[in-house]
């Protein structure tokens, strides 16, 4: 049979999406059911003294309002754990009883039975609290003078880590550069907020719907909140419309709705506004990077000293994920020889910081990708070049960077080569000069990146059952939210077991039907879940030989299985379907081959040390010298993610990556005021862009498979967003480069294009 | 108040409240789930339907305003039998979706632009499609999508 690897299959899963018969959280229909808002601090910083809901309560409709006390919650801990032994863990309040922290903390709950009226009373309820001062900005709250949000800590500081001794990595260079450059904090914005619907069923089990990446962790959570064992709780996931990192782990939200419809014994439900979504949802990026960058007068790099401060927002909870992967890949593509490295995690009156697409990754990526071009100005040497003479070589592989992190595979300089040949990159520097030489008003600017990031670590589980029909019920642990796995996983099935397409049914997101699993987020799921699709399956098919063996009175080694067919070789006149093994297996005879498991197989797919997809992306910008617009023309993007399962599906996941990317490099910030109020508190602020404001994209591709999965895959959901990034913001600086700029912070807007023009004595920039 | 509104070719008569949106008529009163709410600003296009042909952000409709109207969601869009839209059709083909939530709206805005321009440029799809907004496709699809389905042109009309 021919093999679909490597096929464009046309998304399975599209036609309910496509009707509009998709049902995400909002859509789902329970009689009774009741409607939860949240009454939030507009205060960054206080002292909660009281909360007065008694007008509240008294208004129609009303079935309930709670406080933090009146529920008794326990808080969401932190992720990653803590270094054993380090200090006490900081739980995450699910209702504040004490103390608030950033605007938009929840401090009680209304419920009433219709939305409307859950709105009305939420404005009743009045909460005293008796403000203090705010810490918003993450070097501010570093300083010995700062409020500190945690006083049992001592300081803002909650994670460290320190890399290097005492020699300096800089002794010996010709050269040194150096910057302090913000990575941005950013929303997620996935098109469809945060959900919940929870309700008790006929039997007294717990039933969450919520929109997640994540549904065994959610119910861990409920079932720890709830003192309820895991058989009494289920959690499931439907249509996700986009989750982006952000809807991954746990939410306070979530278990405060399980927790009420538990204790109501009615339907509860609580869709986030979008107003409400950009405070209550977990933001990204949001760090403060110094660098130095030594290297040789040939630029031979010799040594990086950088101190990253990640910002965590008022919590924990889950800003270390991003805090630890900005750290392990702080080394990118090249071989840097000494290293210093400080990290730290800060906590600040903003809302809590978790992963967001890249998480860690894209902020690595910026930092160096940055600091090379500044390299590159210093030596007066083409940044390609630079970039040529110090990326890791093919033979450098397996390679363990000084940070700790072990790259699989990687042929960095096939990627360059290849992106400098799609782009035209010897075309666009001419026209560059020309541009430059004719003192054009609109110049151009030639951008590059080279970028390794890290996907797929952890476990993922896969099961495959023949039916007795003989269909393939694949049950997987990820959990889908627009990536296409039922395409993906059953592709990988149809060439494993050689059935069609249609006969293959992918079983997510139902903790009642899937035993357990990890989730969908860190760019895993093609590799880890397929992978243990793969293995499982694979399992079967050794199975169904044995049968097939006995069926056909044959050697098992004599039996293969071709053309979907098992028979035995040579002899394909006497051959069995699945639908015939499925059969075979009922019977005594197939049971005494097989015991009761049948057609059965599980894996739970490892690969601890995750994968390391890589690439180099270019981009072309015009920046306006009078206006300090920008324009992106162009980005090229060559990606490798190994082996490619399915194109469209990559190049999809390619193309969402890099508009998230392009947001942060031109459009998209999340700030706050000296008080803690955010600047951007709608999508009318925030600003991502839309269809009018990017270009199509121009893709290409090199494969290095991994050895570290049977299919040789690596992610790609989250690339775009670490090499578009400083691919754009080089470009833009490289069409400033002869006005003498050499830095402009993140999003590269046009006031601060023109700013740093106006500061550079450009004449067109004149206000 | 009670409304009258011809959705997807059946009149519907609700009773609601005067400040009820169009969005929440066609979700709650009508039960049509498939337009979606993604924002409160009237920033994102989730919501987009057509009225009277012409695409509207629902959102930013009073149901009272569509009194006496004809809307079309899109639940509406495929035929009959089953048959998808071509714009639907095109989308499945291009890998114009990935999570869909924005995919209705994003159907029902070039649907009606589509009317208006049934042979736009890749500029003219991208300026037509600044009021919806996707995070998971990078447009680029989408973009595919309607630049295919306009050369379909006469299953468009």
């Amino acid at each position: 049979m021919q093999t679909l690897f490597g096929f464009p299959v046309a998304r399975l899963e599209d036609d309910p999406l496509l009707r509009g018969v998709a049902k995400y959280v909002a859509d789902l229909e329970r009689p009774g059911t009741t409607h939860v808002v949240f009454v939030r601090s507009h205060i960054a910083h206080g002292r909660l003294a009281g909360i007065d809901v008694s007008e509240a309560l008294e208004m129609p409709g009303v079935v309930g309002v709670f406080t933090g006390a009146d529920l008794g919650l326990p808080g969401i801990g932190e992720f990653p754990p803590l270094p054993p032994g380090s200090r006490a863990e900081i739980f995450r309040p699910c209702l504040t009883t004490d103390r608030v922290r950033h605007v938009g903390e929840a401090v009680a709950a209304v419920v009433a039975e219709t939305y409307a009226q859950a709105v009305d009373a939420a404005e009743l309820v009045v909460a005293d609290i008796e403000d203090e001062p705010a810490v918003v900005d993450p070097l501010a709250a570093l300083e010995p003078d700062a409020p500190v949000l945690f006083p049992e800590l001592g300081s803002n500081v909650v994670r460290e880590a320190h890399l290097g001794g005492d020699a300096d990595p800089l002794a010996g260079a010709d050269v040194v550069v150096r910057g302090r450059f913000v990575n941005q904090r950013l929303a997620a914005v996935p098109l469809e907020p945060n959900g919940t619907l929870a309700y008790p069923d006929e039997d007294g089990r717990l039933v969450c719907w919520v929109s997640s990446q994540s549904p065994f962790q959610v119910l861990g959570a409920v079932c720890r909140a709830l003192g309820r064992d895991r058989d009494r709780v289920r959690v499931v996931v439907p249509a996700v419309g986009g989750g982006f990192g952000a809807k991954g782990g746990v939410y306070p939200e979530q278990v405060i709705v399980a927790a009420l419809a538990d204790r109501l014994g009615r339907p509860v439900r609580h869709i986030e506004t979008r107003s409400e979504n950009l405070l209550a949802m977990s933001q990204g990026r949001g760090a403060v990077q110094d660098v130095e960058l030594g290297a040789r007068r040939d630029g031979t790099l010799v040594g990086m000293r950088a101190r990253m401060v990640t910002e965590f927002g008022a919590y924990p909870w889950r800003g270390a994920i991003a805090f630890a992967t900005s750290r392990l890949m702080a080394n990118g593509v090249y071989r840097i020889p000494n290293m210093e490295l400080t990290a730290l995690g800060v906590v600040t009156n903003t809302p809590p910081v978790g992963p967001y697409r890249g998480a860690g990754r894209p902020e690595a990526a910026a930092m160096l990708e940055r600091a090379m071009d500044l390299l590159a100005g210093e030596l007066e040497m083409d940044p390609v070049e630079l970039r040529r003479r110090n990326l890791l070589r093919p033979e450098d592989f397996p390679y363990v960077t000084p940070t700790g992190a072990s790259y699989d595979s990687g042929d960095y300089l096939g990627a360059l080569e290849e992106l400098v040949k799609e782009a035209g990159y010897d075309g666009l520097r001419a026209e560059q000069a020309a541009r430059r030489a004719a003192g054009d008003r609109v110049q151009l600017g030639i951008g590059v990146s080279t970028f390794v990031e890290v996907s797929g670590t952890g476990s993922e589980y896969g099961s495959v059952r023949i039916a007795p029909d003989g269909h393939v019920v694949c049950v997987t642990g990820a959990s889908p939210h627009g990536q296409g796995h039922v395409t993906t996983f059953s592709q990988v099935l149809a060439d494993a077991l050689q059935v069609p397409l249609d006969r293959i049914e992918v079983v997510h997101s139902d903790t009642a039907v899937v035993p357990r699993g990890t989730g969908t987020f860190g760019s895993r799921s093609g590799q880890l879940g397929g992978s243990a699709a793969l293995v499982a399956g694979q399992a079967v098919v050794e199975r169904a030989r044995q049968l097939a063996a006995d069926a056909l009175e044959a050697a098992e080694e004599d039996v293969v299985l071709a053309e979907g067919q098992f028979a035995v070789a040579g002899v394909p006149s006497r051959s069995l379907s699945w639908a015939d093994v499925a059969r075979h297996a009922e019977t005594d005879a197939g049971r005494t081959v097989l015991g009761d498991d049948g057609l059965f197989a599980e894996e739970d797919f490892d690969q601890a040390d995750g994968t390391y997809p890589f690439g180099a992306h270019l981009a072309v910008v015009e920046v306006d010298t009078e206006t300090g617009r920008v324009e992106l023309r162009r980005i090229v993007a060559v990606d490798d993610c190994g082996r490619i399962l399915n194109p469209i599906i990559v190049a999809g996941q390619v193309h969402g990556g890099l508009l998230q990317g392009i947001a942060q490099a031109l459009f998209e910030e999340v700030s706050f005021d000296e008080l803690g109020n955010p600047r951007a508190p709608t999508l009318i602020e925030y600003g991502a862009p839309t269809a009018a404001e990017v270009p199509s994209y121009e893709l290409g591709h090199t494969v290095t498979p991994t050895p570290r999965n049977p299919l040789g895959m690596k992610g790609v959901g989250e690339a775009g967003t670490v090499g578009a990034t400083p691919a754009i913001q080089n470009a833009v600086l490289d069409a400033l480069a002869p006005y003498g700029v050499t830095h402009v912070d993140l999003p590269l807007g046009p006031m601060k294009v023109w700013q740093a023009l106006r500061d550079a004595g450009v004449p067109g920039a004149a206000p | 108040m009670q409304v009258t509104i011809t959705v997807n070719g059946t009149s519907e008569t609700h009773e609601v409240e005067t400040r009820t949106l169009l969005v929440h008529y066609l979700r709650e009163a009508c039960g049509h789930t498939g337009t979606n709410v993604g924002c409160d600003t009237t920033s994102c296009g989730a919501c987009t339907v057509l009225l009277d042909g012409e695409s509207v952000k629902s959102c930013t409709v009073l149901a009272a305003q569509a009194d006496g109207r004809d809307v079309t969601t899109i639940e509406g869009m495929a035929s009959p039998d089953g048959t998808l839209h071509p714009i639907q059709q095109a989308f499945h083909e291009e890998h114009g979706l990935q999570c869909g939530y924005c995919t209705p709206g994003m159907v029902m805005a070039a649907a009606s632009f589509l009317k208006e321009n049934p042979d736009p440029t890749e500029a003219e799809v991208r300026e037509a499609l600044e009021g919806n907004l996707c995070r998971c496709t990078g447009y680029h699809n989408i973009v595919q999508s309607i630049l295919a389905a306009a050369k379909n042109r006469e299953l468009v009309s």
